[in-house]
C-alpha cells in the first residue's frame, strides 16, 4: 500500500486545522474542555486515511490540496445565492459562509442562535469529522420544539459565497430537540460557489411520540468539500424520517447515525445521489436498534454519469435487547457512463434472534428492454432515458410527504438532468 | 413463544453433548522442536529433500511474514497466538511397509474406524496393497498430521494422465509444474496466514489434470490434526488444463484436545480454457467445549483463478467445526465467459466464531458469479458472512447474484453480514440480497401439527434452509454433510 504519502499529507492538513484552533480558541464560545478533548483526538488520530474501514471508499486526499484561509465575514453579499433557494413558505435560518445572518433570517421562539449548539449524542472521540467540528465550531442554532407542539416547517440554509476565490472552511454545529409528542419538518439546504469546506454536525433528539421530518437538499458547489454528520436519537414511539438529495460537492459525504433507543421507534433514512463529472459522493448510515419493536427503512438510489464515483455504506446493528426488530434496506445504483464507479457496503450486525432484517443491493445500467419498449412507442431516446431515471429515483422520493420539500427536490433533480443533456 | 423456549432448551442440551469425533491417537512422532525461525524452515525443507528454489521461496515468505501483522478486521476474538509455542514439523515414524492390516499400528486403524472409513480403504490408507481388479470409487490422499501417509488409486489416475499426489512428492517428481504454479494464485506474501503457510507448509495435495481429461473419479482428502501442539499448514495446488475437469473433496475431523491449535492452510486452483474445478469441503475440526475452551483456529486462504476462457471454479463448503473459522474461498474471473460459484453453509454453536465468505473478482468479459451463503448461529456463537464482488473496468456484461441468509437459534448468538459490492462497468449487473431471521413459529407449528417431533421439525427446517447449498455437494458428501448438520445442532435437529 502506498499509504505513507497521503497519510503525511492528511497529517499536514490536520495540523493546519490544529494551528487554526490554537489561534482562535480563546475567542471560541462554549465548553473549553470539550474543545480541548476534541483537539486531542484530532492531534492523535488526524483525518481518516485510506486504511480506516469506515472511510475505505472515500479518501480525503483531495482536501489536502487546498489551503484553507481565515474567513472574511464583513459585508459578504449573499443576495444572488438567496435567489437560488427554492421557494418554501416557512421561517428561514440563513447561514452565510458558516455564520448566522439574523438580517436574512426569521426569528422564532423555538430557535436559539448566536453560538454552536453541541447537543448530546455526537461522538467526537469516535468520529474524526465530528472531532474536527467540535474543535472548530464557531456558530450554529439550537431548535427546540416543546411538548405536543407542532413546530411546522423550518428551513435551515447554508450559503457559501466562495469569498472571491478565498478557500475557507466552516464547521457549523446545530441541535434539534423535539419534546414528547412534538412535531417538526426541518429542511436543510446547502448551496454555494467556489472552493470551500463545509463540515456541519447536527444532533437530533426525538423524544417519546415525537416526529421529525428531516429533508436535506445538498446542491453545493461542484468544487466544494461537504462532509456532514447527523447523530439522531429516537425515543419510544418517536419517528425520525429523513431524506437527502445530493447533487453537489466535489467530494461529499453524508453520514447519519440513527439510534432507536425506545420501543416502537421508527427511522427512515432515504437518499438519492446524482453525480456527474468527477464528483465523489458517499452516503453512510449506521442504524442502531437498541430497543424492541423498532423499525427502520432505507431506500438509497444513486445515478452516476461521467467519471463520478458513488458510495453507499449502510449498517444495521441490532442489539441483544432489540427483539422484534424490523429492518429493511435497499440500495440501487444506475451507472450511465463507462467511467463511473459505484461501491456499496450494506451491513448487518445482529445479536437478537427474533428479528426480520434484510437488505438488497443492485448495480447496473438502464434496462435495455425498458428503453426499447419506450422507443418502440415513439418516445425519443433522450426522453426515454430521462423517464426511466426519474422512475428509478421515484421510489426514494415517494416517501416524502412534505409537498414544498418534495417540489424542491424534484426541481433540483430536473435541473441536474438538464445540465447533463 | 413455547417453540422458542423449546428450541433454546434443545440447543442448550446439544451444546452440552460432547464432540462425537473427539479422540486422540498415540503414535510415535518425529518432531521438530517448538518455535519458528529460519533453521526450522531449513529443517522442514531438508527433511522433505526439497530443491534450493523452494527453500529460497520459503525463506522469502518467512521474511515477508516477519514484517506483517496479524489481521484484525474479522469479527473474531481470541487470545494472542504464540507462534513460537508450536511445532512446525511432525512426521509419523517410518516403518517398513505392512503386508496386511494385522501389521498396521492398531492405533491408526482405530482412528480410521472412528472416522468411519471402510475397511478396504483403511488398508489402502495404511499402505497395504489391494488385490488386483478391486478399484474403489473414491481416491483418498490421507494427510495424517503433516505427511501424506498413503495415496491411493494412483494407477487408475495415472492411466488417465492425472497426477494426484502429496505436494512434497510433486516437488520431487514434477518440479517444473510446482515451480510454475505455486504462489501464482496466492503469492507468498498475500496475507499474514498465507505467508506463514508458505514458509512452513509441510504437505498437502497436488492435482494436475492434463488437456481434455475429465478426471475419472472424485478426488478426496481426509485431513486430520493429530499430534499435540502441531499446527497444520497444508498446501494444496490443483491445475486443470484446457478442457479438463475435476471434482475434489476435502473433509476434516479432528481429535478432541485441550489446547487451541492453529491451522493455516492454503489452497490454490488454476483453471485454463474450458476447464472446470469443483472443490467441496466439509469442515468439522474440533470446535472447543461448551465453554469455548480448546478448539481449532482455522485460518485458511483459498483462491482459484479462472485463467482461461469459459473456465469454471465452484466452491462448496459446509463449515460446522473449529473454534474460529477465517476463510474466504475466492475466484479471480480472468478468462472471458468464466464462471465462479460459492455455496456455503456455516453452522456455529457454543462459543464458535466463524467469519467466512468469498471474493469474486470479475476481470474478463461476460464473467458470471453466484454466491449462496447460509449461516446458522446458535448458543453463544457469532457467524459472519464477509464477501466482496468486484467488477473491474473491462468486465463487460459481468453478472453477479448474491444471496446471504442467516438463521438465529437462541438470543445469545450473533449473525452478521458484511458484503462489499464494487462496480466499475455500467454493463455489469450485480444483485445482492441478504436476510436474517429465526425459525418461524408458523413453520414449526405446521410441522408439529403434522406429527413431527420438535427435533425433527427443526431439523427439517434447517435442512430446507440449507438445501440450495447441500444440493451442490457430491452425493457421498451430501449425506455426510447432512449428518454433520444434525450432529452440530444435536438436540434441536433430528
Amino acid at each position: 500500500m502506498s499509504a505513507s504519502v497521503p497519510t503525511t499529507r492528511l497529517q499536514a492538513t490536520a495540523d493546519a486545522f490544529l494551528t487554526r484552533f490554537a489561534g482562535i480558541k480563546a475567542s471560541l464560545p462554549g465548553d473549553k474542555s470539550l474543545r480541548e478533548r476534541a483537539a486531542a483526538t484530532v492531534r492523535s488520530k488526524g483525518l481518516p486515511g485510506p486504511r480506516e474501514e469506515a472511510w475505505r471508499y472515500t479518501q480525503l486526499r483531495p482536501l489536502t490540496d487546498v489551503t484553507f484561509e481565515t474567513p472574511l465575514h464583513a459585508d459578504v453579499d449573499a443576495q444572488a445565492l438567496l435567489g437560488r433557494l427554492p421557494e418554501i413558505a416557512a421561517p428561514h435560518l440563513v447561514f452565510v459562509d458558516g455564520r448566522f445572518r439574523a438580517d436574512l433570517s426569521t426569528a422564532s421562539s423555538m430557535v436559539r442562535t448566536g453560538a454552536p449548539s453541541f447537543g448530546s449524542g455526537a461522538r467526537p472521540d469516535f468520529d474524526p469529522m465530528v472531532a474536527l467540528n467540535t474543535m472548530l465550531a464557531e456558530d450554529g442554532v439550537a431548535i427546540s420544539v416543546p411538548h405536543d407542539v407542532d413546530g411546522g416547517t423550518i428551513v435551515l440554509a447554508s450559503l457559501a459565497t466562495g469569498q472571491n476565490g478565498r478557500a475557507i472552511a466552516f464547521h457549523p454545529r446545530h441541535s434539534v430537540n423535539l419534546a414528547d409528542g412534538a412535531k417538526l419538518t426541518l429542511i436543510e439546504i446547502g448551496l454555494g460557489d467556489g472552493v470551500y469546506f463545509h463540515n456541519p454536525v447536527v444532533t437530533v433528539s426525538v423524544a417519546h411520540g415525537a416526529s421529525l421530518t428531516h429533508l436535506r437538499l445538498q446542491t453545493e458547489s461542484e468544487q466544494a468539500f461537504v462532509l456532514s454528520t447527523v447523530y439522531a436519537d429516537v425515543a419510544s414511539d418517536g419517528t425520525y424520517d429523513s431524506f437527502q438529495l445530493a447533487t453537489g460537492g466535489r467530494l461529499a459525504r453524508a453520514e447519519i447515525h440513527a439510534t432507536l433507543s425506545g420501543p416502537n421507534a421508527i427511522a427512515h433514512l432515504n437518499a438519492a445521489q446524482l453525480l456527474a463529472g468527477s464528483q465523489h459522493a458517499d452516503f453512510t448510515t449506521i442504524v442502531s436498534h437498541d430497543a424492541p419493536n423498532c423499525a427502520s427503512r432505507q431506500t438509497v438510489k444513486t445515478v452516476l454519469t461521467g467519471k463520478s464515483r458513488g458510495v453507499f455504506q449502510g449498517k444495521i446493528e441490532v442489539a441483544r435487547a432489540a427483539q422484534k426488530t424490523d429492518g429493511y434496506q435497499m440500495n440501487q445504483a444506475l451507472l450511465l457512463s463507462p467511467d463511473a464507479e459505484m461501491d456499496s457496503k450494506p451491513q448487518l450486525e445482529i445479536y437478537a434472534d427474533d428479528v426480520k432484517c434484510s437488505h438488497g443491493a443492485t448495480v447496473g445500467e438502464l434496462d435495455a428492454e425498458q428503453l426499447f419498449y419506450l422507443r418502440s412507442r415513439g418516445v425519443p431516446e433522450a426522453e426515454a432515458r430521462a423517464m426511466l431515471v426519474r422512475a428509478f429515483l421515484d421510489e426514494a422520493l415517494e416517501a416524502i410527504t412534505h409537498e414544498a420539500g418534495r417540489a424542491a427536490m424534484e426541481t433540483a433533480i430536473a435541473h441536474w438532468w438538464d445540465r447533463q443533456a | 413463544m413455547t417453540a422458542v423456549a423449546e428450541t433454546l432448551d434443545a440447543v442448550q442440551s446439544a451444546t452440552e453433548g460432547g464432540y462425537k469425533w473427539g479422540f486422540s491417537t498415540e503414535i510415535e512422532m518425529d518432531m521438530a522442536p517448538k518455535g519458528l525461525n529460519e533453521d526450522i524452515i531449513r529443517l522442514i525443507s531438508s527433511r522433505k529433500e526439497e530443491p534450493q528454489w523452494l527453500l529460497d521461496w520459503r525463506l522469502k515468505a518467512y521474511a515477508a511474514w516477519l514484517k506483517m501483522e496479524e489481521p484484525h478486521w474479522a469479527m473474531i476474538h481470541h487470545p494472542p497466538i504464540d507462534y513460537q509455542d508450536l511445532h512446525y514439523y511432525a512426521a509419523p515414524k517410518k516403518k517398513a511397509g505392512p503386508k496386511s492390516l494385522d501389521e498396521v499400528d492398531p492405533e491408526l486403524l482405530k482412528m480410521y474406524e472412528k472416522l468411519g472409513i471402510p475397511l478396504k480403504e483403511r488398508a489402502i490408507l495404511a499402505g497395504v496393497e489391494l488385490p488386483e481388479g478391486e478399484a474403489p470409487q473414491v481416491a483418498i490422499d490421507a494427510v495424517f498430521d503433516s505427511v501424506s501417509v498413503a495415496t491411493t488409486f494412483k494407477a487408475t489416475l495415472a492411466k488417465a494422465g492425472v497426477i494426484f499426489c502429496p505436494i512434497s512428492e510433486a516437488v520431487r517428481d514434477h518440479p517444473e509444474l510446482v515451480r510454475q504454479y505455486i504462489g501464482s494464485v496466492i503469492p507468498a506474501g498475500d496475507n499474514y496466514f498465507a505467508a506463514l503457510n508458505s514458509a512452513v507448509f509441510t504437505d498437502g495435495s497436488f492435482v494436475f489434470i492434463p488437456k481434455g481429461v475429465r478426471c475419472p473419479m472424485e478426488l478426496s482428502t481426509y485431513f486430520r490434526i493429530n499430534a499435540r501442539n502441531t499446527g497444520q499448514f497444508e498446501r494444496t495446488l490443483i491445475i486443470v488444463e484446457d478442457g479438463g475437469s475435476v471434482s475434489y473433496l476435502e473433509g476434516c475431523t479432528a481429535p478432541q484436545r485441550d489446547e487451541n491449535q492453529l491451522h493455516a492452510a492454503v489452497v490454490e486452483l488454476v483453471a485454463m480454457n474450458d476447464a472446470s474445478i469443483k472443490y467441496s469441503t466439509v469442515q468439522n475440526w474440533y470446535p472447543g467445549d461448551a465453554e469455548g475452551r480448546g478448539g481449532i483456529y482455522n485460518f485458511v486462504t483459498k483462491r482459484g483463478i479462472c485463467k482461461g476462457a469459459n473456465s469454471k471454479i465452484s466452491w462448496t463448503q459446509v463449515e460446522t467445526g473449529s473454534a474460529i473459522t477465517w476463510k474466504y474461498p475466492s475466484c479471480i474471473l480472468q478468462g472471458d465467459g468464466s464462471v465462479g460459484e460459492f455455496y456455503s453453509v456455516a453452522v456455529t454453536t457454543n462459543h464458535q466464531q466463524a467469519d467466512t465468505g468469498t471474493k469474486m473478482i470479475h476481470i474478463g468479459r461476460n464473467t458470471r458469479s453466484t454466491i449462496v451463503s447460509k449461516g446458522i448461529s446458535a448458543g453463544k456463537s457469532n457467524n459472519t458472512y464477509r464477501g466482496k464482488v468486484s467488477v473491474l473496468k473491462g468486465a463487460e456484461n459481468a453478472r453477479n447474484f448474491t444471496q446471504c441468509d442467516s438463521l438465529l437459534i437462541g438470543d445469545q448468538c450473533g449473525a452478521h453480514t458484511v458484503p462489499y459490492i464494487e462496480s466499475r462497468n455500467p454493463t455489469a449487473k450485480l444483485e445482492h440480497e441478504a436476510t436474517t431471521s429465526k425459525i418461524s413459529d408458523d413453520q414449526l407449528f405446521y410441522c408439529r401439527s403434522r406429527g413431527l417431533s420438535q427435533e425433527d421439525a427443526v431439523g427439517m427446517i434447517v435442512n430446507g434452509f440449507c438445501r440450495d447449498v447441500l444440493k451442490e455437494l457430491p452425493m457421498e458428501f451430501a449425506v455426510e454433510a447432512q449428518k454433520l448438520l444434525a450432529v452440530s445442532l444435536e438436540g434441536s435437529v433430528g
